[in-house]
């Protein structure tokens, strides 16, 4: 075991997959010389040299239509968009080409890249550097849209997602890069793509979170359980889409109350499915409405300090609403 | 060549018919593009060097090796449709083993995808080559300009054909383009070159000078073949709206297909009797596919369910 960070775990994922696996190579804005603009990437040119650790020109939409192209003849690319807001130009080379090569070819051509984007609020990120657009991809079959919060999964949620036949968007919180420290097994180990992760089982209500807020709603749910009694079961979906339904219904059932919580815009975000899903199917079992937590429906973090914390729920918003909904 | 572009016209024109007759939802033509297409595939090594084609590039593809009878499948989106069993609309080319890469109907987005197939070829050190075409419409799109500029960054073993046939949909070559097209390869650094496109031997030598220069490591070449559609955009599309009829007239005198048949006959390659007996063939040809594919199974409603992501 070693202790590593978010930000070291993705590093070493793709460090021992190039390793292993010549096809492996990383490719995007700053990711070979400057090692990457969060050092994610940083010592890959030197251990792989500069076409496995390929800088391209500024040009998001080359960037994932050239992995494609890689990826169709024989090679398994990673690439970066610097940050998740860039992401945009990208949006027809994979909603429109990587998720569907392989439908519209009758299967006969897969596209297995892997494309990273930091996401999340971060202070002085501002309405371009801070945004969560996971929701863009989570309505688009043929795509898989994994977003880990804690190093440990991280690493193995990263080798499956380069290993997988298909294109998986690969979100990390930039925030949480640093936030936390565990052990990291150094022995080669995958953790599957689809399925959820319980991080604190409980009996009274359940809280389904991801990125930044997931720590916050930990760190919520050991206060509750100290000041009240109240035992949160917090779950963290890993995968966004497809969505791990079992084990969100199982909990959902368990407790009987749920909340979801993430800091993308509330209005059509991947919360809304999850609370579509319980209430179609866990009705019968809910003791309370479903609830949810997430942004306001404005366009995204301001730069100011304030404005930047009015945005992202917060401890005490997430108190609130679990103990409203454990008292319900 | 001579055969192929016919064999792409006739089978070309009995879609149209198939159409008008309301046996064929949708028709995309290749029609005056003949003589660009076939002289720039004909340097492809089939199964070996990748092609990224656009939605009229019929006759490439049946320069690789798709036949009437798969053109006919695929419009009719027939099960055994080579290029999506049906999944498609007809001109979005697939094929795996003849590494045809499957198209899609934004326009330009092929380019880059292209780069990147080039970029795999050299990090191996393979001798591969990637064609990629489109209409000068598409060079109207950021996608193309980013792949220019990578692939003259990097030095890409990729050839961009452009069929500049004068029309993006409705819209003219002097509202799209600004400039030449050819003249803008120059700066991305690398060469391009103004040929005509009607004229099958001209396209085939620019061709065979470009996939030389991308084999031996010398980077990409934009070739822009000056060409006309001589069909309307798509069987959608009234083309009375925004081109007078006596400008296709026009270009029909040049028509591509009519030039190379005359070129045959003057050095003596063919003869009248020999002209009749490959029309017969085609034609039998593609009666036979014609009768083939409406006789042929649609996939079932299951199977649209299939195939979504492919398994590890």
């Amino acid at each position: 075991m070693a202790v590593r960070n978010l930000l070291q775990a993705i590093h070493d994922a793709l460090e021992e997959e190039m390793r292993a696996d010549e096809t492996v190579m990383i490719l995007g804005e700053d990711v070979g010389r400057a090692g990457g603009v969060f050092r994610v990437t940083e010592g890959l040119q030197e251990e792989f040299g500069p076409d496995r650790a390929l800088d391209t020109p500024l040009a998001e939409s080359l960037i994932v239509g050239s992995a494609i192209g890689l990826s169709v003849n024989g090679m398994r690319p990673v690439a970066e968009i610097q940050f998740a807001d860039f992401i945009p130009p990208a949006f027809d080379q994979i909603v429109s080409e990587a998720a569907r090569f392989y439908y519209r070819s009758n299967g006969a051509w897969n596209v297995p890249i892997t494309i990273r984007a930091p996401y999340g609020v971060v202070p002085g990120g501002a309405l371009y550097h801070s945004q969560s657009v996971e929701a863009y991809f989570c309505n688009t079959p043929g795509l898989k849209v994994v977003a880990p919060t804690f190093p440990k999964e991280a690493k193995g949620l990263l080798k499956s997602a380069i290993r997988d036949p298909n294109p998986v968007l690969f979100f990390e919180h930039k925030r949480c890069y640093r936030l936390l420290k565990e052990d990291v097994p150094e022995e080669d180990y995958t953790v599957p793509i689809g399925e959820a992760k319980i991080h604190r089982e409980g009996e009274d209500i359940t809280v389904v979170a991801y990125g930044l807020v997931l720590h916050t709603a930990l760190e919520v749910a050991k206060k509750l359980s100290g000041e009240h009694g109240i035992e949160a079961e917090v779950v963290e979906p890993l995968t966004l889409y497809p969505l791990d339904r079992e084990t969100i219904l199982d909990s959902a059932r368990k407790t009987g109350k749920f909340l979801a919580i993430s800091e993308a815009n509330i209005t059509g975000s991947v919360t809304a499915e999850m609370a579509a899903l319980v209430a179609r199917e866990a009705f019968e079992w809910l003791d309370a409405p479903v609830m949810r937590l997430g942004a306001p429906d404005i366009p995204a973090a301001a730069f100011a300090r304030p404005m930047m914390d009015a945005f992202v729920p917060d401890a005490a918003l997430i108190e609130s609403a679990m103990l409203e909904l454990a008292r319900y | 060549m001579y055969r192929a572009m016919l064999l792409a016209r006739r089978t070309d024109e009995r879609m149209w018919i198939l159409n008008r007759q309301g046996r064929a939802a949708f028709v995309i033509s290749c029609q005056g593009h003949e003589a660009a297409q076939v002289g720039a595939a004909y340097n492809l090594r089939p199964g070996y060097d990748y092609l990224y084609p656009y939605y009229r590039d019929f006759a490439m593809t049946t320069v690789l090796g798709q036949s009437a009878r798969d053109h006919l499948l695929s419009l009719l989106g027939k099960k055994e449709d080579p290029n999506s069993a049906g999944r498609q609309m007809p001109g979005h080319f697939s094929s795996r083993e003849l590494r045809i890469v499957t198209a899609s109907a934004p326009v330009g987005v092929q380019y880059p995808q292209a780069v990147g197939s080039a970029l795999a070829f050299r990090l191996r050190g393979e001798d591969g080559v990637v064609l990629v075409s489109g209409g000068e419409g598409s060079t109207s799109e950021g996608d193309w300009h980013e792949a220019m500029n990578f692939a003259g960054v990097r030095k890409l073993p990729v050839v961009f054909l452009v069929q500049n046939n004068a029309y993006a949909i409705s819209v003219p070559e002097e509202l799209q383009v600004a400039g030449s097209i050819a003249k803008r390869a120059e700066g991305y650094g690398f060469p391009g070159v103004a040929v005509d496109g009607n004229d099958v031997l001209a396209v085939y030598e620019v061709a065979k000078e470009a996939f030389g220069r991308a084999r031996r490591g010398e980077g990409p070449t934009l070739i822009e073949a000056k060409t006309y559609r001589l069909t309307a955009h798509s069987s959608d599309d009234d083309d009375r709206r925004y081109r007078e009829r006596e400008e296709i007239e026009e270009w029909r005198q040049k028509d591509p297909i009519l030039r190379f048949e005359r070129y045959l006959f003057e050095v003596g390659l063919l003869d009248e009797e020999k002209k009749e007996e490959i029309s017969a063939q085609i034609k039998a040809e593609i009666d036979e596919a014609v009768e083939y594919a409406e006789a042929a199974p649609f996939a079932g409603p299951e199977e649209a369910l299939e195939r979504v992501y492919a398994e590890a």
